[in-house]
């Protein structure tokens, strides 16, 4: 069985992110950047299963700059066997539609049995690609992953919702994304990672799967948090009742 | 207490002074490609600060165990350890025929810098090993190093070296430990202190180099061999066979480095402990040496890590505290304070300066082992000799002084032991000392490293400097004050000229009283000319959009190393050439104690 790990290049965890001066989006020049830390969970969860002898093969694809080559060879260094660069590099963030348009072209090509995706990029964490690749294919789709086992043409994954844990069970081909306790990533050894530099990877452009990944969503503002304001002290219970009522609190 | 391994100015050092394109053109270093070589840093960083780092809080407060000449390391060693095994971190450089990665020696300078910086009694472990590993691969038979490379290289098996004994330490010439021969091995008897790691929990083999002296051995240094003492004697197949007649018999209490055990090492109590000569007899001291000059790198770059170390942890308490305010009235971290800046400015400008001088020798050492051309390799093994003691010495002297403005960031919590900034003092105060201390190391630079060559290798270094020098007042742009850089350069390569001219002319003690005086003039003058490259890159980076936070940082700290530590070389310089005979006026009468 072939599974299929989409990754992508983010701006690192430890980064303090700040915003564009003019509000168009979030400052990428000269910040680090790593693998979006799902898709680290995602590519410990391929390659896990090629341990255990369920999968055959674990092939990384990164939709983005050239650079999302290092994250690629991040993933071979973790364990996978070869990558395919799709090089996108339009300045802004290739939306979830185009991505999964992109992936659903890469999939008919791979021809997977799984295709195993973190839930979300911890960039514009916008939680749907996973959700659109299913769609596109019209696979089943297991979201929010913190158990997975595949056996008898199945998955059955333990799902991290709203007030508990819910156990589905999807035929193959199938869709999972997952979530931060799946698995604890490893660490990448010093001869994966001289080894992951011999390993095969292909470079492709989207438009070499003809998909448009032109923006449809306009990005209206981005901007900080607002600063806490100082706070005030009061000298009783009544006081405070009066402040609150004065604020229209309560 | 987190470590942040400092990647971004490691690969600032590696590509931009220490020329890692070029290094990657060395026969055997291929793969070191700049990306691969930042794709290593990177993974490196995430060891040394996920794994080690957190354990180096937790090694200092525990401290070992000791029972029954066992020794226990701290909760969570042992896995840490393991990790370092599997993650292949053991011994980067080792040559690919015995299982090691064949990094070069520059890389690996990266790599010790990071995990010393992360846990420094924890990194002297694999340090160790790797030069046991450098001994045997070195000077020992094909047999031996079949039988021990292996399990060295991948961190199975650890290693010690065995030199001191209580009435020989910084004097070798004393040593006693007897070695007999006895077929095809020799049996060993003595006693060795202050063996670091000479036992411990982590590993199932410990392979000690010890110093011995044979029965015909002439008096001295040149009757000095060395051995190779396994605790567990391995079988033909390499397995740990029957334990040898060796034991610790005490670890020592110290005043850092807790969760490094030195031991006391008993050698044949039982009639002998069965060791193998290591290359020819009576040539033990030379190739003790040989390895010592790694280890003594090895040792600068702890110095450089725990400088780091302690400097992030300075920087984050200084965000942090609030005390007094601005002057609208609004609260203010003591980051506000001019003097904090100081001493921040104090520690990050030399620890980059050292970080620059310790990766240059060790980009040395891989162009002495591995250029084609023997001028090539003549020119840089002479480098490497004379930047070693510098390196050594000057990074662990500023380790402690960063370590102890650490501690003053912090006021008076840094007095108390729970900040962890003390820790970096304590662990920072054996490095002075250890493989040679300042004064040792002040002795090989006056006397092995420039009178003895009667100066060439420093005169090709002041010739380098001045290069820079010329190439700074070419210098153009709003970035930095190019001319004051240039005249610092300048002013740096002529007071090294002068000190080697003078050292080469003198033949009394003067040199000896003034070493440690010289040594520092060395650092700190070759620290100028290390930041005036840096500042020419960084100015270069600018110009091309790459990396200019980090850049213009680098820039600002090249600006305060010219305004705030260069201007010591001149009272260093002087102190070295007139004070050292009021030194040699001291009489001991002058210390006479009060009865």
């Amino acid at each position: 069985m072939k599974v299929l790990v989409p990754v992508k290049r983010v701006i690192d965890y430890n980064v303090k992110v700040k915003v564009k001066a003019d509000g168009t989006g979030v400052d990428l020049a000269n910040v680090k950047m790593s693998m979006n830390p799902f898709d680290e969970i995602s590519v410990e969860a391929a390659i896990r299963l090629k341990e255990a002898g369920v999968a055959s093969e674990v092939v990384i694809v990164s939709i983005g700059e050239k650079k999302s080559v290092d994250t690629i060879r991040n993933a071979l260094a973790m364990g996978a066997d070869r990558g395919i660069l799709i090089e996108e590099d339009q300045g802004v963030d290739i939306e979830p539609l185009a991505v999964a348009k992109i992936l659903a072209k890469v999939v008919e090509e791979e021809a997977p049995e799984l295709v195993i995706l973190g839930k979300q990029a911890i960039d514009n964490d916008m939680n749907a690609t996973g959700q659109m690749l299913a769609a596109l294919l019209g696979w089943g789709q297991a979201t929010f992953a913190s158990e997975m086992e595949i056996a008898d043409g199945k998955a059955v994954v333990t799902r991290e919702v709203d007030g508990g844990l819910q156990t589905i069970s999807t035929p193959l081909p199938a869709i999972v994304t997952t979530d931060l306790r799946l698995n604890e990533p490893r660490y990448a050894s010093l001869p994966n990672i001289m080894k992951a530099k011999k390993k095969p990877l292909d470079e492709k452009t989207a438009a070499d799967y003809g998909v448009d990944t032109s923006p449809r969503l306009t990005v209206v503002t981005t901007e900080e948090p607002a600063a806490r304001e100082a706070g005030i002290k009061v000298g009783s219970v009544d006081e405070l009742v009066a402040k609150l009522k004065e604020g229209g609190l309560v | 207490m987190t470590y942040v391994a400092p990647t971004e100015d490691m690969m600032f050092v590696l590509e931009e002074l220490c020329g890692l394109d070029e290094i990657a053109h060395l026969p055997g270093l291929e793969d070191a490609t700049p990306d691969m070589v930042s794709a290593i840093l990177e993974e490196a960083g995430k060891f040394a600060g996920d794994v080690l780092g957190p354990l180096n809080c937790v090694g200092d407060q525990a401290g070992l165990g000791f029972a029954k000449g066992e020794v226990t390391t701290p909760e969570g060693w042992r896995a840490a350890y393991e990790t370092l095994v599997e993650m292949g971190w053991n011994a980067p450089t080792a040559s690919p025929d015995h299982g090691g990665m064949g990094l070069p020696e520059v890389v690996n300078a990266a790599i010790l810098e990071m995990f010393n910086g992360a846990n420094t009694a924890f990194q002297l472990c694999p340090l160790l090993t790797q030069g046991a590993i450098e001994a045997i691969n070195g000077y020992a038979s094909d047999d031996l190093k079949a039988l021990y490379l292996p399990k060295l290289v991948t961190g199975e098996w650890t290693g010690t070296m065995n030199l001191t004994e209580p009435q020989a330490g910084s004097d070798l010439a004393a040593i006693r430990s007897k070695a007999v021969p006895e077929g095809d091995h020799y049996r060993i008897s003595g006693q060795k202190i202050f063996i670091t790691y000479g036992e411990h929990d982590m590993a199932e083999n410990i392979v000690h180099l010890v110093l011995a002296r044979l029965p015909d051995a002439p008096a001295g240094v040149k009757g000095i061999s060395l051995f190779i003492v396994p605790k567990f004697i391995p079988d033909a197949e390499g397995a740990p066979g029957a334990r040898n007649d060796l034991r610790c018999v005490s670890i020592e209490h110290k005043l850092g480095i807790h969760a490094s055990p030195t031991c006391t090492m008993s050698y044949g109590d039982e009639g002998g402990a069965i060791g193998y000569l290591v290359g020819e007899p009576h040539k033990g001291l030379p190739y003790m040496f040989t390895m010592m000059n790694n280890a003594r790198l090895g040792v600068g770059l702890q110095g450089v890590g725990i400088s780091e170390a302690a400097t992030q942890h300075a920087v984050r308490y200084a965000m942090d505290r609030v005390q007094g305010g601005t002057p609208e009235g609004t609260e203010a971290t003591i980051m506000g304070h001019p003097d904090i800046r100081r001493m921040l400015g104090l520690m990050k400008a030399r620890t980059e300066a050292a970080r620059a001088l310790a990766f240059l020798a060790a980009r040395s050492l891989d162009f002495a082992h591995r250029a084609e051309d023997d001028e090539t390799r003549g020119l840089h093994q002479r480098r490497v000799d004379l930047l070693i003691p510098v390196a050594k010495a000057w990074s662990t002297e500023l380790s402690v002084h960063a370590a102890s403005l650490g501690v003053q960031i912090h006021g008076g919590m840094g007095y108390i032991e729970e900040t962890g900034a003390a820790q970096h003092l304590r662990d920072a105060r054996i490095t002075t000392i250890y493989e040679g201390t300042t004064g040792i190391q002040a002795l090989d630079l006056v006397g092995r490293k420039i009178k003895r060559d009667n100066g060439t290798a420093a005169r090709e270094l002041v010739a380098e400097m001045e290069a820079t020098a010329e190439a700074l007042k070419t210098c153009q742009g709003g970035e930095a004050d190019w001319p004051a850089l240039a005249t610092m350069v300048e002013e740096a390569a002529g007071i090294v000229g002068d000190l080697t001219d003078w050292l080469v002319a003198q033949n009394g003690s003067e040199p000896l009283s003034a070493a440690v005086n010289i040594l520092e003039t060395f650092g700190v003058c070759l620290g100028a000319w290390v930041m005036g490259d840096a500042a020419m890159a960084a100015a270069r980076r600018i110009s091309e959009d790459r990396g200019v936070p980090h850049a213009k940082a680098k820039l600002n700290m090249v600006r305060f190393y010219a305004t705030n530590v260069f201007p010591t070389a001149a009272a260093l310089h002087a102190i070295a050439k007139s004070g050292n005979r009021a030194t040699l006026a001291l009489e001991a009468s002058d210390f006479a104690l009060a009865v």
